[in-house]
């Protein structure tokens, strides 16, 4: 298990200076949600029921549930890139720790992830966005959102290893941009038809977004919302702990496989 | 660890779905020299080096490398070796001091900022140390791919077409490297589409043809075992048939005409045969001469003869 620490923030550091090495390409990826915020706060926000200010307020947990979400697409183009410039083979041939590469990816990338809430957060204050419920509980839901991005980049690693393809990535870009429009994450579900409206909430974005939208004292739980939404909190938990268990060892298993 | 095989193969195989890519690979390499495996594209020379460095399993057969058993003692394995090659490189995105410094952290080196200074300086890599890997040329970035399979010095070291593409100055600077390896005592496994290349560093070939070796042998050896290669150069275009009759005669196999030069030669195995008893031959049947050469064949000409021998036998 010493190995595996001491393996693991080698290739930790070893992420944290390829961003280092690369700010703009960091500072691009920032930027995104930042905009989405303004555009769909102000643009959609106009035409919702919902006055705008509330819904500029629904719509930051949404996007940093959909922004964490997005680390399915990060983890599988950083680990298809390091197979296809060799550097996951160099490590292969390493009497390394099978899981410290992968291990180290996800800590480093939700350590990046965990930094780039900060403007991200200062813009929502911007605009209208509060903690309206005790510090403690948007801890925990910064914890919780983490978590679900931890959770959400292991199955990037496990499809970037098994796909190898930096252009596959890509292409699961849109499929992932897809995710958060099936969910509550840009709009309340309340009103969608019935089978829509469990699939949407069975999609574990919802379960996170409540979550965050409920410990930072933002938007009440819905009423008569299926189980992971109605129980937010125990719904992300219980969805990070299933990916995980699921995906993290398939990933590790994949990366050792000879 | 008493074995005197730094690389022992028996019988390798591996498929990738229909493609046999190797057929039973046995390969024997001794401790501290140089084996060269040469062979065109698609011969299975990097497949054999993938499973040697346990990048691949074998679907049948059996490999120890420095002793250590290549599936079941994989770790030990890894503990044992290093690799260089087209497909198992360093990082682009970290410069190369972070690269090396990476690299010596995972092999637990106790100076691991100490060990990258070493080594960017040993492969003149120290100006550009603060760089990105990825805006090295083409020569550094194979350099710096060495320098970081020598953080500890390895018992085996395999390359993978080291030189691939380099330009020749680089190349030497590579050749310079290995040669400086095998007298640490370093066991080398190399693979190369370059008969030169094999020729200058190589102790041993072995010349891999369809995922199998089909010669080893020192380059030497391997020369010897097409013999010489006796030509002439005649004065008039008119004699040249004359004269290979004189070399079919005397070297007892079929001559090749060369007719722009008004050349024609001969493989001969027969070692009696000497460049004046050759060059009196030719004078006796009142052949006018303008020059003649009696020298060991290239290795593309052995290679080229061994490989089109084995097709005519498969």
């Amino acid at each position: 298990m010493s190995t595996l620490a001491f393996d693991g923030t080698a290739m930790l550091g070893r992420q944290l200076l390829r961003v280092r090495n690369n700010p703009a390409l960091v500072i691009l990826t920032q930027t995104m949600p930042i905009t989405m915020l303004l555009f769909f706060g102000y643009v959609f926000g106009s035409a919702l029921a919902m006055p705008g200010a509330e819904y500029r307020a629904f719509l930051v947990p949404g996007l940093l549930v959909a922004t964490a979400a997005n680390g399915i697409m990060t983890g599988m183009f950083q680990s298809a890139q390091d197979v296809h410039r060799g550097v996951t083979d160099r490590l292969r041939t390493l009497p390394v720790s099978r899981a410290a590469v992968p291990l180290g990816q996800a800590v480093a990338d939700t350590i990046v992830t965990a930094a780039g809430i900060v403007p991200f957060l200062l813009v929502g204050l911007a605009v209208g966005w509060r903690v309206e419920g005790s510090a403690t509980a948007a801890l925990g839901a910064v914890a919780l959102l983490l978590l679900f991005r931890f959770a959400c980049t292991w199955i990037g690693i496990f499809l970037g290893l098994l796909t190898k393809s930096e252009e596959a990535a890509g292409q699961l870009g849109s499929a992932t941009f897809m995710l958060p429009l099936l969910s509550n994450a840009y709009i309340p579900t309340d009103n969608l038809p019935g089978w829509l409206r469990t699939l949407a909430e069975w999609n574990p974005l919802s379960a996170v977004a409540t979550a965050l939208r409920d410990l930072f004292g933002n938007a009440p739980v819905p009423d008569g919302a299926s189980w992971p939404v109605a129980h937010p909190v125990a719904g992300s938990l219980a969805w990070c702990a299933v990916l995980l268990a699921v995906f993290a060892p398939l990933a590790v298993r994949r990366y050792a496989r000879a | 660890m008493t074995s005197t095989y730094a690389v022992l193969s028996e019988g390798l195989e591996k498929r990738f779905g229909e493609v046999r890519a190797l057929r039973g690979l046995d390969l024997a390499v001794q401790r501290g020299t140089v084996c060269g495996l040469l062979g065109p594209n698609g011969a299975g020379k990097t497949t054999a080096v993938r499973l040697l460095t346990t990048l691949l399993r074998p679907d049948a057969g059996s490999a120890r490398i420095a002793g250590y058993d290549l599936v079941r003692e994989a770790a030990a394995v890894r503990g044992a070796i290093a690799v260089t090659g087209q497909y198992a490189s360093v990082d682009g995105d970290l410069t190369g001091r972070q690269n090396l410094r990476l690299f010596a952290r995972l092999h637990r080196t106790r100076d691991p900022g100490g060990r990258a200074t070493e080594l960017l300086a040993r492969f003149g890599l120290t100006e550009a140390a603060d760089r990105p890997a990825s805006t090295y040329s083409g020569g550094m970035r194979r350099r710096l791919d060495l320098a970081a399979s020598l953080i500890r010095r390895p018992e085996v070291l395999f390359l993978d077409e080291p030189t691939t593409g380099l330009d020749p100055a680089s190349r030497s600077d590579i050749w310079d490297a290995v040669r400086e390896l095998k007298q640490d005592g370093t066991t080398v496994l190399l693979t190369t589409q370059y008969l030169e290349e094999a020729d200058q560093l190589a102790d041993d070939i072995a010349l891999v043809d369809s995922g199998r070796v089909a010669h080893t042998g020192s380059p030497r050896e391997l020369k010897a075992l097409i013999g010489s290669y006796a030509e002439v150069v005649v004065a008039d275009p008119d004699v040249l048939t004359q004269a290979a009759g004189v070399l079919d005669q005397l070297t007892g196999t079929e001559p090749t005409f060369d007719h722009e030069r008004a050349a024609v030669g001969a493989v001969t195995r027969d070692s009696t045969l000497t460049l004046p008893r050759l060059v009196r031959e030719l004078d006796a049947a009142g052949v006018p001469l303008l020059d003649a050469t009696l020298r060991p064949p290239t290795l593309d000409e052995v290679f080229l003869r061994l490989t089109a021998d084995q097709e005519v036998a498969v």
